[in-house]
């Protein structure tokens, strides 16, 4: 016995966990409630280092949320590893419940690991309805009124959980206050506590054996077992990281309380249960929202005691596959169905507020600048970060910028302004040559990777805009003139339908207006809409 | 069990043992470094720092040090904060204007000026410096930090802080 031992009994603790007996027929279909053990330790990582860089108030939520994705080193990662955390955990979790349920694990005298293991499913849940709020974009805000909604219309008790979750009048502070504490400082104890208990009861009655198993030898759960879990747990982990570090998970624009044209979904593991609101209206709502879930809940709670009969192999216990069959029908069938009546949504353009959106405060010209830089393909000669070598000079990083005429005249003659150069001339016309002249002026080391990330959209919308001389008439983040209203805000004013019905005929909807009609083709007019609407309130 | 199946047995055990010890060795370096850059680098700056108006030049007598209180924008993590500073200014000889931070370089204490002594003194540890900006006594290791100055149209801009060069 070593020192440490002697004095902490540490040593033996890890030996009599490790080589805990465990049947015959242990093997990978057992691995699952490790995964889940392993990813709510990940979640607690991640939701800490999150944590760090986080304010948790709306609106300061929004922002530093934002800081962590376009600022942070490596926050995209820890914010992936999150979010797909909790996507994962779901699916870990019922898997795992799935499995003990086929193989009628949770019979007597294992009945309270399993009531225990139900109630831990509803923390899951929990946390992904408290952790839905916390990025303070759209759909977090839309999401959660709809929620609390639904809790506030709970008979009876509706009105104080509505109190409780801070949603009486709106969701504000209060609610954003009490969803962290909960999501942050009191799940998190209550699921390690539960989760220790879920252990403790899975070792004092042992790993439920299969039938047939009496006869055969123990197993020792280390290595064998372990190398299992190991495996398994490395699988999901892979799978996690890959999801992290390749699929954006999107932030959409701040909460915003007067968007009409958001159309609210909670995340993906809640669909069904939206769905199967829609079955009832009026007074029977709460049938959807309270009756059918508690009943559910009732049920698998109460599955030990109704499913009584002795061990029998896994293949033999139809009704229990049926049972899984059809839940797995049904949960799809309303996930698809929630899905598929989802409308495509109006006036909203899908942004990635986790990445920079610097364009969106450049004037059209300058938007038009960055397409006339991609079609004349300046970037195969000119770089734009320090570090990369290229032909041309690097363009931000000039020590001195020069005028918008001298680049224009050197455009034209690029010999006549820099002798030996071995630019070919520009072939545009001036005010094409002007916008490109009035992009380069704009360009930072700091901005000039995130500027020429500009969307598509938002460039094509910029060369049309630039072509067609809008800015004659209308105002956009300041440049323009003002014979026109400014086009900032339009969100706030108009809906999609009217901007195109505008373009086509802007007498019929503005009498006496002196704007002439445009016809767009579809790409372009939508492209052109999808742009004004993304403009700032307020420039 | 022959001896050979023994041996087998040993050999697997400790491929297993190995590949745990791998699998979570590499489970734990994928979130540690990741955790690390994280915290450690620092983030993407978003502003250039700019040039700030500090006050009028005219209200400066020479080698008459004269704090002056001015707003200046902070990059605060996610947010701009725009907050009050000071600076001590003197004007030294007629064409050159020198500003100091307003922090003791030995813990950061704000000092000030005292006419009785002719230095500016820390109320922290009694670091004394020079009117301009050299350490004359106390644990201060080296000379105030100077902001960058520029005179525009009378008034004073004050760019970033640095350490002075050389013994300044």
């Amino acid at each position: 016995m070593s020192w440490l031992d002697h004095r902490t009994g540490i040593e033996t603790a890890i030996r009599n966990f490790l080589y805990e007996e465990i049947p015959a027929s242990s093997g990978w279909h057992q691995v699952l409630g490790s995964i889940a053990v392993f990813l709510f330790l990940t979640q607690a990582f991640t939701g800490a280092l999150l944590a760090f860089n986080y304010a948790p108030t709306p609106g300061d939520a929004y922002n530093s949320l934002r800081y962590i994705l376009t600022e942070v080193t490596g926050g995209h990662l820890i914010r992936g590893l999150h979010h797909w955390g909790a996507s994962m955990m779901i699916v870990v979790v019922v898997l795992h419940m799935t499995q003990v349920f086929l193989y009628g694990a949770y019979k007597k005298p294992r009945e309270a690991t399993w009531m225990v293991g139900v109630v831990l499913l509803l923390l899951t849940m929990a946390y992904g309805l408290t952790g839905y709020l916390l990025p303070w974009d759209n759909r977090a805000y839309w999401g959660t009124v709809v929620a609390t909604k639904i809790a506030g219309g709970i008979p009876l008790a509706g009105t104080y959980l509505s109190r409780l979750l801070g949603g009486d009048n709106a969701i504000g502070v209060v609610t954003f206050a009490r969803f962290y504490g909960l999501h942050v400082l009191l799940l998190p104890p209550a699921t390690g506590v539960l989760i220790a208990t879920h252990i403790y009861l899975v070792r004092k009655h042992g790993v439920a054996p299969a039938p047939g198993d009496e006869a055969k030898p123990k197993k020792k759960f280390y290595p064998q077992q372990a190398f299992k879990d190991t495996v398994a747990i490395f699988i999901a982990f892979v799978i996690l990281f890959v999801m992290a570090a390749a699929v954006r998970v999107p932030l959409e624009r701040l909460a915003d309380p007067t968007d009409t044209a958001y159309i609210p979904r909670p995340d993906w593991y809640f669909l069904f249960l939206f769905q199967t609101l829609k079955f009832f209206d009026g007074p029977l709502e709460v049938v959807g929202s309270v009756v059918l879930p508690g009943l559910a809940m009732l049920a698998l709670l109460l599955t030990p005691f109704v499913d009584r009969g002795q061990m029998i192999k896994v293949t033999r216990r139809t009704v229990a596959i049926g049972v899984v069959f059809l839940a797995a029908l049904g949960w799809t069938g309303l996930t698809v169905a929630a899905v598929a009546t989802t409308p495509k949504p109006d006036n909203v353009v899908a942004i990635d507020y986790g990445a920079p959106t610097d364009w969106m405060g450049l004037s059209p010209q300058e938007l038009a600048g960055i397409g006339y830089y991609r079609q004349e393909n300046c970037a195969s000669c000119h770089a734009i970060s320090a570090g990369r070598q290229r032909i041309g000079p690097d363009l931000a990083n000039v020590p001195i910028k020069k005028s918008a005429a001298w680049m224009i005249e050197h455009f034209k003659h690029p010999a006549a302004m820099v002798p030996g150069s071995a630019m070919p001339a520009i072939l545009l016309s001036d005010s094409q040559l002007n916008a490109l002249a009035a992009f380069l002026l704009k360009l930072t080391p700091a901005n000039a990777e995130a500027l020429l990330n500009a969307p598509d959209f938002a460039v094509d919308a910029g060369l049309v805009y630039q072509s067609k001389g809008c800015g004659g008439c209308h105002k956009v983040n300041g440049e323009g003139m003002t014979i026109g209203p400014p086009l900032n805000g339009l969100v706030r004013r108009r809906t999609k339908s009217w901007v195109i019905q505008h373009f086509v005929n802007p007498q019929a909807l503005s009498p006496g207006s002196i704007m002439p009609p445009y016809r767009f083709s579809n790409r372009e007019m939508d492209g052109l809409v999808a742009y004004l609407f993304t403009l700032p309130d307020q420039p | 069990m022959d001896q050979s199946g023994a041996q087998n047995d040993v050999g697997r055990r400790t491929f297993f043992v190995g590949l745990i010890y791998g699998l979570w060795g590499l489970i734990a370096a994928a979130l540690a470094v990741p955790a690390a850059v994280y915290l450690l680098i620092p983030p993407r700056l978003r502003k250039a720092p700019e040039w700030v108006e500090a006050g009028d030049v005219s209200k400066l007598d020479p080698r008459e040090p004269m704090e002056l209180v001015f707003r200046e924008n902070r990059v605060d993590g996610w947010k701009i904060q725009s907050e009050k500073t000071t600076a001590w200014v003197v004007k030294l000889a007629d064409s050159q204007i020198v500003a100091f931070g307003p922090q003791c370089t030995h813990l950061g204490c704000a000092y000030h000026w005292d006419d009785n002594r002719h230095g500016f003194v820390c109320p922290c540890h009694s670091s004394v410096f020079a009117i301009d900006g050299k350490v004359v006594s106390g644990p201060a290791p080296r000379p105030l930090d100077r902001y960058q100055t520029k005179v525009e149209n009378g008034k004073l801009m004050l760019g970033p802080l640095h350490e002075p060069k050389g013994n300044a």
